[in-house]
């Protein structure tokens, strides 16, 4: 099947727009070298997920989508990005993070990963109510983004942001899933996971004061 | 309502119920107490589940391996938690937990409820939720404030959003043949109708959900959080509940190979499988030989066995999926004796793991030291015991299928039974120190004894029945 690229209505394109500004952001974290910036980048990327959701709930008429945008907003992009701030602050390392590899190898890693991530998409035949080929696409690079930002990453709130970016990429691709079921518990459950690990953070900061949490 | 409540539904309720009850309970001796009956009671109830197999009550699905597994979680947990009780108090390092009491006992049997709910759940979202609360129970258990705690935390967290993303792909994938809403994740109505999916999609979600649950059941290459996890375990308890969750996550890997072989346009599941199941084998074949330490030792051989098991469930077919399945329930009984064994052994030097603090423990404690040295025998895969047949029935079924990995499985098979005894020196050289700490009850040595017991009679004579329920589980998914 010869690859073909939709171009749908404008409320297609909007959604679309705003899934790309998802993985854009995914990209901009990784070459952030300040924990507070790295913070920041994430909170935008969440409230534009959260957008997202909110708009494709207002095209498709759907309440779990409202509740996955509100959810979105208030747990990602308003309460995790708090309490990522204090438990940076209590371990005073707003100071320069050394990522294991430079900002350019990392980028071109990136690039890598969605090239990778398109090939892997590109075979599919979605289904006529299911995302599209691009959407599908988008958010299995920025799973990989985050998971690539978890791997090469040195500073433990470098690696929980990557994280907490790949949980992203899973709410990216549910909610151009039509009717995936349980979807609201399973975004409440994912926020969860999140949480604790946020919380695991402070109280490492914690428990080695100012110094730094190997990993 | 109450009357289609079965005891698959109970069993998977008590232990939340008795966390519940445990969070309110104040002194640690009296939480113990009530922890090791809800142990029971849940034991009662999962044997009580094995009458419903193959029904779905409501949103359950009560499949042969599932109900199999739901009974040899609980047993371990029941008699692990009789030998716990019969060493002495376990204390939690966290100081939430160690203030009240209970705290530390309900996220025990909170761990246990969310294993048997993601056994039994017929809903593959509500597995991963399920998986998740264990995954995130054992790690409480541990205490946050820990950088073992933060490492499993972050490995394991990776393998879960990996799994995550993989059930929604795979939801997307059963959308045409199913509709949308519950049917696209229920495993009794994906099973069946697994010719209908697209092949693609279903390879993507494959990938996710083998890499994520692969997690899970410590499989390389993200295996390491169990060596975090078992270094720093409070007690018994944790780590047999926490060996648990790999067998969860290999039946949910054998229920997708079987989900993804029976479509006939995704790609081929097995070699992925075997890859992952040999590369485990033949790290734990190379690590053991290195490691001093009991618990990263004991560690290390686990990762090797799931690696072993899941290799069996790659191989396919009916023959290699019976000798997975009792691969991984002899080892799990093995397991839980030599931990029974090893937590006594090491609290006689205040806890310290190193070969070095085990040394003559032979002759200081003669009934514990003949304990461990049988368990080890076991669980390097000896005859006359049980893990041998398994072993050697995956053998000869890879001969027969693949006979090219047989090889490089032998090679991982050897090496890993060889550098099990290694410790075995340790423990017989005469002590040259005044040993003269408490010895350990006889009553805490009968679970071990009973497991080892059960793992040697299936070993040489296993009985009909027997025989019959494990071929009923292989031919359900091979």
């Amino acid at each position: 099947m010869a690859p073909h690229f939709a171009y749908g209505t404008l409320a297609d394109e909007i959604a679309h727009l705003l899934g790309g500004a998802v993985l854009t952001l995914s990209f901009v974290l990784l070459y952030q070298r300040r924990v507070r910036m790295m913070i920041n980048v994430y909170a935008l990327q969440a409230s534009v997920l959260g957008l997202d959701a909110a708009w494709q709930g207002l095209m498709r008429p759907a309440v779990t989508l409202w509740l996955i945008a509100l959810l979105t907003f208030a747990g990602k992009a308003m309460a995790i990005p708090t309490l990522l701030r204090r438990a940076a602050q209590r371990r005073a390392a707003d100071h320069a993070i050394e990522p294991a590899i430079g900002a350019v190898p990392m980028l071109v890693l990136g690039v890598g990963i969605v090239t990778l991530a398109a090939a892997a998409v590109m075979p599919i035949g979605v289904p006529a109510e299911g995302p599209t080929r691009e959407e599908l696409a988008l958010a299995v690079s920025v799973v990989l983004l985050g998971a690539l930002m978890l791997a090469v990453q040195d500073h433990p709130a470098g690696r929980v942001i990557g994280f907490l970016s790949m949980e992203n990429g899973f709410i990216l691709a549910a909610i151009s899933t039509p009717g995936m079921p349980l979807l609201v518990w399973l975004a409440c459950a994912s926020l969860a996971l999140a949480s604790v690990i946020v919380f695991a953070l402070s109280w490492q900061a914690e428990a080695d004061g100012a110094g730094q949490a190997q990993c | 309502m109450l009357r289609e409540l079965t005891c698959a539904h109970l069993v998977i309720a008590v232990p939340f119920a008795a966390a519940t009850v445990l969070l309110l309970t104040g002194p640690a001796r009296t939480a113990r107490w009530i922890s090791a009956l809800a142990f029971v009671l849940t034991f009662l109830l999962a044997l009580g589940a094995l009458g419903d197999v193959g029904e779905a009550p409501g949103l359950l699905f009560v499949h042969p391996l599932a109900a199999h597994l739901t009974v040899l979680t609980a047993f371990v947990a029941m008699t692990t938690s009789w030998a716990s009780l019969a060493n002495g108090r376990s204390t939690f390092d966290w100081a939430p937990l160690d203030q009240r009491g209970g705290a530390g006992y309900a996220l025990q049997q909170c761990q246990l409820g969310a294993l048997l709910l993601a056994l039994l759940a017929d809903n593959a979202g509500v597995t991963w939720i399920a998986m998740e609360i264990a995954t995130i129970a054992g790690v409480l258990v541990l205490g946050l404030a820990r950088i073992a705690s933060w490492k499993v935390l972050l490995i394991a967290g990776l393998g879960l959003v990996l799994a995550l993303f993989g059930t929604a792909l795979l939801s997307l994938a059963a959308v045409t043949a199913l509709g949308p809403g519950f049917a696209s994740l229920s495993w009794s109505h994906l099973l069946p109708a697994a010719g209908h999916y697209s092949g693609p999609l279903l390879d993507l979600a494959f990938a996710f959900l083998l890499i994520g649950y692969g997690t899970t059941a410590a499989l390389v290459p993200l295996h390491t959080w169990l060596l975090d996890a078992e270094a720093e375990a409070p007690d018994a308890v944790a780590i047999v509940l926490g060996g648990s969750i790999l067998n969860v996550a290999l039946m949910i890997i054998l229920r997708l190979r079987s989900l993804v072989a029976a479509s006939g346009a995704a790609a081929e599941p097995n070699s992925a499988i075997m890859t992952l199941g040999l590369l485990s084998l033949m790290m734990a074949g190379v690590s053991l030989w290195r490691r001093r330490d009991l618990r990263h030792f004991l560690a290390v051989s686990t990762i090797g066995q799931s690696g072993v098991a899941a290799f069996a469930f790659g191989v396919g077919g009916p023959v290699a999926t019976f000798g997975g399945v009792l691969h991984m329930t002899l080892h799990a009984l093995t397991r839980a004796s030599l931990w029974q064994c090893a937590m006594p052994a090491m609290a006689r030097k205040g806890g310290g793991s190193n070969f070095i603090d085990l040394t003559g423990l032979l002759g200081s404690d003669r009934r514990l030291g003949i304990a461990l040295a049988a368990a080890l025998f076991s669980l390097a895969a000896l005859p006359p015991f049980g893990l041998f047949s398994s072993a050697f029935l995956i053998v000869v079924e890879t001969v027969r299928r693949a006979p090219l990995l047989t090889l490089p499985l032998g090679v991982g098979l050897v090496l890993v039974a060889f550098a099990l005894l290694a410790p075995l020196q340790a423990f017989s050289v005469r002590a040259a120190r005044g040993d003269s700490e408490r010895r350990v009850e006889l009553a805490a040595l009968i679970p071990v004894w009973l497991q080892l017991a059960v793992v040697l009679v299936l070993g040489l004579a296993m009985p009909g029945p027997v025989v019959a329920w494990f071929k009923a589980i292989a031919s359900s998914n091979g």
